[in-house]
C-alpha cells in the first residue's frame, strides 16, 4: 500500500504485511490456496516437505506381498532418498496403491490396480500398465496420469488439474464432479459422464453412455463416437476452429488422435438454465417481503 | 456393501471349490457376516443332491437341547422323503445343522420340497442335479474348511461375501438364493432393491414363497417365476432391468450357464474377465487375480448390461 512505512508494517504479522502489500497469489494450479510472499522464507518446492528427487535415481518395488499401506510408504522412504523414478511390480488389483504423491516422481505400474489407485496426487507422472478401478486418480491436482488399458467407474472423480488418460474405454461416472485438468479416453465411457461436472475438459474418442453431462454447471466434454443421451441442462455447441486444434495438439500429446481427424467430434458445454447463484432461496425472500 | 462372484470354466472341469474361496477370501473386506457358494459339479442323471439346514449357527448355543431337536428334525425329513418314496442314496453331515442328501426320485421335487419345508426349522439351501448351496457365518476359508469345498470339481460357480445392511446376520438371509423351486438355478446380489415389498407381494400371489426378508431373495424367486413362463435366461435378465428398481448388480447360475445384470445406474461394481475357456466376474479385480495370477485384460460391464455365458 502507497504510503506505508517500514515502521508501520515492523508491527504487523507476516500474512498482514503481505495483504496489506497486495503481496499474495491465489495459486490455482496445485492445491489451491493463497500464498503469501515471505522475503524470509526459503525457496522451496510446492509442498515444503516434500522430497526433492532425482529421476535418473530409480528403484523397483515389489507389492506382492506387501499391503497397499506398506506400499505407499516404501515408495515415501524411497522418494526420500532422493529416488525419481519408481517401478511397481506386482499390484495384482489392490486398493489404494500410489495414493498421496505430492511431488515430481515418475512412477510406473506394471499391472492392475484396484479401487482409488493413485489418488489425491499433486505432481507425479504416472503409467499404469494395466487396468484401474473404481475412482482412478480421485481428487488429482497436477501430474499426468496415463493407464494402458480399461478403467473402472468414476474415473478422475473431483480432479482438478493435470492430465487424467485412459487408452482404453473406462465405466460410469467418469469425471463426476470435476473441477479442472483434462480426461483422455481412447474407448468408450459409461452413463452420467461428466455428472456435475463443474470445471475442465473431458474428451471421450469412443461412445459415450446416456446422460451425459448431466447437471454440469462448466466445462466442456469432446466426443468423438455417438451420445446415448445428453444429461439434463447438457446442450451441444458448436466446434471451433480453436477447439479442434486444442483436440489434436492435446490427442497428439499421447499419441491417441484418430487418422480421421477431430472434426467430427461433438462439444458439449452447460446449458446453463440450472445456474440460479443470484436468485433468492425462497426463504430469504419471504424475510425480505 | 457385500460381494459378488461367478466364473464358468467353458468346456472342461475345475477346482471351482477352491477357485471360489480364493475369489470370496479376496473379498472378505466388503462383508465380513456370511459367505455363500453355488458350485455346479457333474451330478449323476437321475440323482438330485439337495442342502438342508436344520437350525441357525447362532441356535447351537442354546444349549443340549438343541441336538435333541434337530435329531428330530431330521427324523422328520427322512420320513417326509420315505413317504414320498425318495431313494436316499447317501445323507452325512456338513456341520451339526446342515446336511447333504444325495437322493433318486421320479416324482414332482416340487411337492416334495414344499412338504419337508413344513417342517418347522427346516430349509432346503438347494435342490439340484448339478447345484450344491452352501452358505455360513464366517469368511470364506472358514466356510470352505467346514463344507470341505476345496475338493468341489465343476463347471462353474457363483459366490457372495455378505455385509448385513436390511436384514439379520444368519444362514437364513445369506446368498446365494436358490430359486425355489427351480432346480439347479441360483443368485447372488449386490446392492439395495427399492421395490422390494411391491414385487414380493406379488410374487407371493403367484404362489412363491420367500424364506427370509432379504431383497436380494427376490431376485432369485423373480427369476424362478421368469423362468417358469418359459423364459431363457437372457430374457429374464433383460426383463429384471426393466421391473426391478434400485441398485443392483446381479449373477444367475443353471445347470450349465453364467448370467449377469446391471441396473440403469450402474451403480454397484462388477468387473469381468472373459476368454474362450473361463469368464470370472467379481466385484473387484482383486478377486480375479486370486484365480488368474498372468497379466490379463478386464473390463466393467455398463448400465443395463446382461450377459449369459454357457459352460
Amino acid at each position: 500500500m502507497e504510503g506505508m512505512s517500514d515502521n508501520a508494517l515492523a508491527g504487523m504479522t507476516q500474512e498482514q504485511r503481505a495483504e496489506t502489500l497486495g503481496m499474495t497469489s491465489e495459486q490455482l494450479s496445485g492445491r489451491s490456496m493463497l500464498i503469501e510472499f515471505d522475503p524470509d522464507a526459503e525457496p522451496n518446492l510446492a509442498y515444503p516437505w516434500a522430497p526433492d528427487v532425482d529421476h535418473g535415481k530409480s528403484a523397483t518395488l515389489d507389492a506382492d506381498e506387501l499391503t497397499a499401506t506398506q506400499v505407499n510408504e516404501r515408495i515415501r522412504e524411497l522418494m526420500h532418498e532422493g529416488c525419481g523414478t519408481i517401478t511397481v511390480l506386482n499390484p495384482r488389483g489392490k486398493h489404494g496403491l500410489g495414493v498421496g504423491i505430492l511431488s515430481r516422481l515418475n512412477l510406473v505400474v506394471e499391472g492392475s490396480l484396484g479401487y482409488f489407485g493413485i489418488g489425491l496426487i499433486d505432481g507425479p507422472n504416472v503409467r499404469v500398465n494395466g487396468r484401474v478401478g473404481w475412482s482412478c486418480a480421485e481428487n488429482m491436482m497436477a501430474g499426468t496420469v496415463i493407464v494402458e488399458k480399461n478403467a473402472g467407474s468414476t474415473f478422475g472423480a473431483a480432479i482438478r488439474g493435470g492430465d487424467l488418460v485412459c487408452r482404453g474405454s473406462v465405466g460410469s461416472r467418469t469425471g463426476i464432479d470435476m473441477k479442472g485438468g483434462t480426461i483422455i479416453v481412447g474407448g468408450d465411457t459409461g452413463a452420467l459422464s461428466g455428472f456435475m461436472m463443474q470445471r475442465g475438459r473431458m474428451i471421450f474418442c469412443g461412445n459415450a453412455g446416456k446422460n451425459l453431462g448431466d447437471s454440469m454447471y462448466d466445462g466442456t466434454i469432446f466426443v468423438g463416437g455417438s451420445i446415448r443421451s445428453l444429461g439434463v441442462d447438457a446442450v451441444e455447441a458448436e466446434l471451433t476452429e480453436l477447439d479442434q486444434h486444442w483436440l489434436k495438439r492435446k490427442l497428439d500429446l499421447y499419441g491417441m488422435a484418430p487418422a480421421e481427424g477431430v472434426a467430427h467430434f461433438t462439444k458439449i458445454v452447460a446449458g446453463r438454465q440450472l445456474w440460479n447463484y443470484d436468485n433468492l432461496e425462497p426463504a430469504e425472500k419471504k424475510l425480505i417481503l | 456393501m457385500c460381494g459378488i462372484a461367478g466364473l464358468i470354466h467353458r468346456g472342461k472341469v475345475s477346482g471351482v471349490g477352491s477357485e471360489m474361496t480364493a475369489m470370496l477370501q479376496a473379498l472378505k473386506h466388503r462383508g465380513p457376516d456370511s459367505t455363500g457358494y453355488a458350485v455346479y459339479g457333474s451330478g449323476s442323471p437321475g440323482d438330485y443332491v439337495m442342502r438342508l439346514k436344520l437350525a441357525e449357527q447362532e441356535d447351537m448355543g442354546r444349549g443340549h437341547g438343541i441336538h435333541a431337536i434337530i435329531d428330530q428334525r431330521k427324523d422328520a425329513v427322512d420320513a417326509i422323503l420315505a413317504e414320498h418314496h425318495v431313494d436316499v442314496k447317501s445323507r452325512r453331515h456338513s456341520t451339526d445343522y446342515a446336511l447333504r442328501y444325495v437322493i433318486a426320485h421320479a416324482g414332482d421335487t416340487e411337492d416334495m420340497a414344499r412338504h419337508i419345508e413344513e417342517v418347522d426349522g427346516v430349509e432346503i439351501l438347494s435342490l439340484g442335479n448339478s447345484l450344491e448351496m452352501i452358505k455360513d457365518l464366517g469368511d470364506a476359508a472358514t466356510v470352505s474348511s467346514a463344507y470341505e469345498l476345496d475338493d468341489f470339481r465343476g463347471t462353474h460357480a457363483i459366490g457372495h461375501t455378505r455385509m448385513a445392511t436390511e436384514s439379520d446376520v444368519d444362514i437364513r438371509s445369506a446368498h446365494p438364493y436358490w430359486a425355489f423351486p427351480y432346480n439347479d438355478v441360483s443368485v447372488v446380489h449386490n446392492g439395495q432393491l427399492t421395490n422390494y415389498w411391491l414385487m414380493r407381494r406379488e410374487m407371493e400371489r403367484k404362489g412363491h414363497r420367500f424364506m427370509s426378508d432379504c431383497d436380494s431373495e427376490l431376485l432369485a424367486v423373480y427369476t424362478a417365476h421368469n423362468l417358469s413362463n418359459g423364459e431363457t435366461l437372457e430374457q429374464s435378465l433383460q426383463r429384471s432391468i426393466e421391473e426391478i428398481d434400485g441398485v443392483f448388480t446381479y449373477l444367475v447360475a443353471t445347470r450349465d450357464e453364467l448370467g449377469m445384470a446391471k441396473d440403469t445406474m450402474a451403480a454397484k461394481p462388477l468387473v469381468l474377465f472373459e476368454s474362450d475357456d473361463l469368464i470370472a466376474l467379481a466385484s473387484e479385480e482383486v478377486a480375479i487375480r486370486a484365480v488368474i495370477p498372468q497379466e490379463i485384460d478386464t473390463v466393467d460391464p455398463y448400465d443395463e448390461e446382461t450377459r449369459v455365458w454357457k459352460a
